[in-house]
């Protein structure tokens, strides 16, 4: 908007300059010859596009907003905060302590971090600095292919094959069908590409100037890696973590078919548990009478989970910002 | 282009840099030869002038009948040339005759090119630096190397200079001194020495590239190569660097690329001239090394035709 009216300005100037010149035609003249109404239209078409998407997320927050207060109109924030019982659809003994939910999650989210972090950097470094072209140039959209799977489609493979062959006969841990530790396994499998893939792009990015000052200096590759490209794209690679802890925080099926329903405190990984998320599928898809305490239960965790992405994601920003090394 | 006066190009300092020659040398083997054999020699061009050099180099590094290729492209044939001990040798000639790709054999950073391949014999010392059981590293350790367009690392200017020492496990008793000596050695050291823990991003080009040097020097190698390293500077950058190069020669063997001719007159000991010429079956530019010698004798009177015309202005 501002370049437009900010080029109304020069015309004026450049016409008596052209004179001077006392040219027939006029090249020196730096007034505008057409209106532009094109670029004009494109701009109003991406600021309409720009708007929209802040639009519909407001709108979400508040869709969200409002059935939750309601929630916290009958149960204080304390309690739903700090309680440690859920049982929302126990008739004559419902307590709306969200704890339970809050431990299902955070297990599942570490371990899956615990898995992908270690397994989607080591890949990504592999991808960026050690492998020839040829083969970057083949994994590296398998990767991608990998980060697009369904996850039902993990969940199934969580419930069917990680927990009784894998956890139990292989690895002879005492799992029931249902525990945190085979969901976050397979939910840390699920986000390795995207940690992978999108570290891979920063790292990628970091220009082979600085690995080359690097060598020529006799370092080693492994040193150059982690001491000048790593750095250099923290703040790429961490952005991929917490994409890829955002994905485990929120993600649904996986741990709704493999963590189990029971909303119990968790406190060790082979235990079941029932995960903010896996709650809402579970209750969602039950019948629930809009405006009534049960149907808000699911507007008030979701702001819980939505609260809880959020400060993630500005803690990582402060923390990126402190220690990125920008190029 | 002109050139800062300096210090060091007082009529008395070249006897004072060769007796000097042999305390300030890690590996004194090259200094007695060199005064053995002196012998004056006219050279006409500025700050190169009133200097004594062995008709032959002391070799350092050795290229014998080196054929270099990119894949099936054969980017550089047939040269022979031997780069003196506490010289500067420069190397010039019209762009793609294959400068780079050969200044880039002698630390092997062409091993960062897929599809780099070097034929013929590369020697340190006399060691094969291609030889099998040799390290890459090691040989970059000693052959350091500064880039056409400044490259500092993206840390404080303090680390930069201290990343080399810490990443190649170098005995360093105090890193503080270390990086002073460095910064001084690279004539820098006065423009940074209250903010070396800003980042190195906030020096003009001029400086990075000294940092770049400084860091160089900070290792210790014995030869420092240098692509075409002001070619993105302003005037009164490059003479500083030219200056820095002079007082560099002193401790270490320089091999400078350059695109300028003055520059190469200004600096080098040796010139090496090279030029392209197309084969006759695929019309693939080779790279050849035309003529070899003193600078004095390049510019002043060329054996070859074919730098006459270059030196003259002629093409290139
Ligand atoms: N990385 C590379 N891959 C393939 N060919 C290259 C590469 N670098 C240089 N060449 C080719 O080698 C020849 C010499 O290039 P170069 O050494 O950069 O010349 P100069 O430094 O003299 O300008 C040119 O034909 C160039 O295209
Ligand atoms: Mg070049």
């Amino acid at each position: 908007m501002s370049s437009i009216t900010a080029a109304g300005g020069p015309p004026a100037a450049g016409a008596p300059q052209g004179g001077r010149r006392g040219q027939s035609f006029d090249p020196s003249s730096l007034a505008r010859h057409s209106p532009r109404y094109g670029e004009r239209a494109v701009m109003v078409v991406l600021q309409g596009a720009a708007m929209l998407s802040v639009l519909v997320t407001i709108g979400i927050v508040v869709s969200l907003l409002l059935p939750a207060l309601s929630f916290f109109r009958e149960v204080s924030v304390g309690e739903f905060l700090f309680g440690t019982r859920w049982t929302p659809r126990f008739p004559g003994q419902e307590s709306y302590g969200v704890v339970p939910l809050i431990t299902g999650t955070a297990w599942t989210t570490a371990i899956a971090l615990l898995i992908a972090v270690p397994f989607g950097l080591g890949a990504a470094i592999y991808l960026a600095e050690y492998a020839a072209p040829r083969v970057r140039k083949v994994l590296k959209p398998v990767l991608e292919v990998l980060a697009g799977v369904p996850s039902v489609v993990y969940g199934f493979f969580a419930l069917t094959f990680v927990a009784p062959f894998v956890l139990e006969d292989l690895l002879g841990i005492e799992v029931g069908t249902f525990s945190v530790l085979s969901a976050g396994l397979v939910l840390g499998i699920m986000i390795i590409p995207t940690v992978a893939s999108l570290s891979e792009d920063a790292m990628s990015a970091v220009p082979s100037s600085l690995r080359q000052g690097s060598l020529a200096l006799g370092a080693n590759k492994m040193r150059t890696t982690l001491r000048v490209v790593f750095p250099a794209a923290v703040s790429g690679i961490a952005a991929s973590i917490v994409l890829a802890l955002s994905r485990a925080v929120g993600e649904t099926m996986i741990v709704a078919l493999a963590a189990g329903t029971q909303a119990r405190v968790v406190t060790g990984a082979t235990q079941p548990g029932q995960t903010m998320t896996g709650f809402i599928a579970q209750t969602a898809t039950g019948e629930s009478t809009p405006g009534t305490l049960s149907y808000n239960t699911l507007f008030a965790v979701g702001l819980l989970l939505f609260v809880l992405t959020f400060v993630i994601n500005m803690i990582s920003i402060r923390l990126v910002r402190r220690f990125r090394e920008a190029y | 282009m002109t050139t800062a006066p300096s210090g060091s190009t007082t009529p008395t300092d070249w006897t004072d840099m060769t007796s000097t020659d042999a305390p300030t040398t890690e590996r004194p083997a090259a200094a007695a030869p060199q005064d053995a054999s002196a012998r004056e020699i006219d050279v006409r061009v500025d700050r190169a002038s009133g200097r004594y050099l062995p008709e032959v180099p002391t070799p350092v590094i050795e290229c014998t009948d080196v054929d270099i290729f990119y894949g099936q492209f054969r980017a550089v044939h047939g040269v022979s040339l031997v780069y003196g001990k506490n010289e500067i040798t420069a190397m010039i000639g019209p762009s793609g005759c294959g400068k780079s790709t050969v200044l880039r054999s002698l630390n092997r950073m062409n091993d960062l090119i897929t599809g780099a391949r070097v034929t013929g014999k590369i020697t340190y010392h006399g060691q094969d630096i291609y030889g099998s059981d040799v390290d890459p590293i090691e040989v970059r350790r000693r052959i350091g190397m500064v880039f056409q367009k400044p490259n500092p690392f993206p840390k404080s200017i303090y680390d930069n200079i201290a990343y080399g020492p810490r990443v190649t496990g170098m005995k360093v008793s105090s890193m503080d001194d270390l990086v002073e000596e460095s910064l001084r050695g690279a004539a820098l050291w006065d423009e940074v020495k209250d903010k070396l823990k800003q980042s190195a991003y906030g020096l003009s080009g001029g400086q990075q590239q000294r940092l770049c040097i400084a860091r160089t020097i900070a290792v210790r190698p014995e030869v420092i190569l240098m692509d075409e390293p002001c070619s993105s500077l302003d005037p009164i950058a490059t003479a500083r660097i030219e200056d820095l190069m002079e007082d560099l020669r002193k401790d270490f063997t320089i091999i400078i690329v350059t695109h300028n001719m003055q520059q190469a007159a200004r600096v080098a000991d040796r010139t090496a001239f090279f030029t392209a010429k197309a084969a006759e079956g695929t019309g693939d530019r080779t790279g050849q090394l035309v003529e070899y010698d003193l600078t004095s004798k390049i510019f002043s009177n060329p054996a070859d035709r074919r730098t006459e015309d270059y030196i003259s202005g002629r093409f290139g």
